[in-house]
């Protein structure tokens, strides 16, 4: 198991590419969905402000 | 045939019909995206053998590649939906090249982190100024250009228009980027796969490569998806449709049916 995570000497290289790439693509999905819900429930109180002026 | 095909592509051409389409098809991709990268990811670590040369090190070319492959692909798409809403006015084809944006720039960032980190113990350096890598940097800053020319124009209209045209120029660095390692003495080696010559790796190499890349598409195709329908949101707040869509639940938030 720790030989796996050595990789030859090269862990050190390896383990920070897949670890920052992994992080970067988790990130991404987690601020495009935290934007979107953000986006959602601003435009929903705006229609909801809008629908009761009516 | 033609015709209905040119219907369909009118209709979800509409950001009204175009947003329900890609919230059916986000799921998909994603079911895709994790599929490949759990495969691709099993050849890359436990089937493709030590490289006799590079060592263990050469592992980081199944992310760097597609990652690169990607950075550019994503540029030459964005710059193609910049020339359809220049041309054409189609308002969809703005908020793609928008939703593209970040996502290269995130591919671009990720090819030259992965190569720092592959160049380092196999060329003994993180990063030269050579004429593949210089361009790649350009990319980057192609895309963060055009990101942030979008955040600095108020005016969503002007702000595409601007944006597009910078996409468009951009698009030369592209085959600048792609044939630098043949037309100027590069540290960065050949192209490892290319249209014209046998792959020089082994096949189970280039299988993991493949695999990995289509993931890297897969992932790219949902979150942009996902992205979009926030912009088509954001930018079509003041029609009917949306305020019907966010109406609806807020309705559901009252009565609990959420």
């Amino acid at each position: 198991m720790s030989e796996f995570f050595a990789m030859g000497g090269h862990g050190f290289y390896i383990w920070v590419s897949y670890g920052v790439t992994a992080l970067f693509m988790i990130t991404e999905v987690i601020a495009v969905i935290r934007g979107k819900r953000t986006v959602e429930k601003r435009l929903a109180r705006l229609a909801r402000t809008l629908s009761r002026s009516e | 045939m033609a015709l209905k095909d040119s219907i369909a592509w009118y209709h979800f051409a509409a950001p009204k019909n175009f947003y329900p389409l890609a919230g059916k098809m986000i799921p998909w991709f994603w079911g895709l995206t994790i599929v490949l990268l759990l495969v691709g990811l099993y050849l890359s670590f436990f089937v493709a053998p030590t490289d006799y040369k590079q060592g263990e090190s050469y592992r980081i070319i199944f992310i760097h590649v597609p990652a690169a492959w990607m950075s550019m692909l994503i540029y030459l798409v964005m710059a193609t939906y910049a020339i359809i809403g220049l041309a054409w006015k189609v308002r969809l084809a703005d908020m793609m090249a928008s939703a593209l944006a970040p996502t290269g720039a995130m591919f671009t960032f990720l090819a030259l982190w992965t190569g720092a980190f592959w160049g380092k113990p196999t060329w003994g350096t993180y990063w030269v100024w050579d004429a593949r890598l210089t361009s790649e940097l350009i990319l980057l800053f192609l895309y963060i250009g055009f990101i942030s020319l979008q955040s600095a124009i108020d005016d969503p209209r002007r702000a595409a228009k601007a944006s597009s045209l910078l996409a468009i120029v951009g698009v030369i660095n592209l085959p600048i980027i792609y044939f630098s390692v043949q037309w100027w003495n590069t540290l960065h080696q050949g192209a490892s796969v290319s249209p014209t010559m046998a792959p020089k790796m082994a096949t189970i190499m280039l299988t993991a490569m493949l695999i990995m890349t289509v993931a890297f598409w897969m992932y790219t195709i949902a979150i942009v998806l996902m992205r979009v329908r926030r912009i088509i949101l954001e930018r079509e707040r003041q029609t009917t449709w949306v305020m019907e869509l966010l109406g609806d639940e807020t309705v559901g938030e009252k009565d609990g049916r959420k």
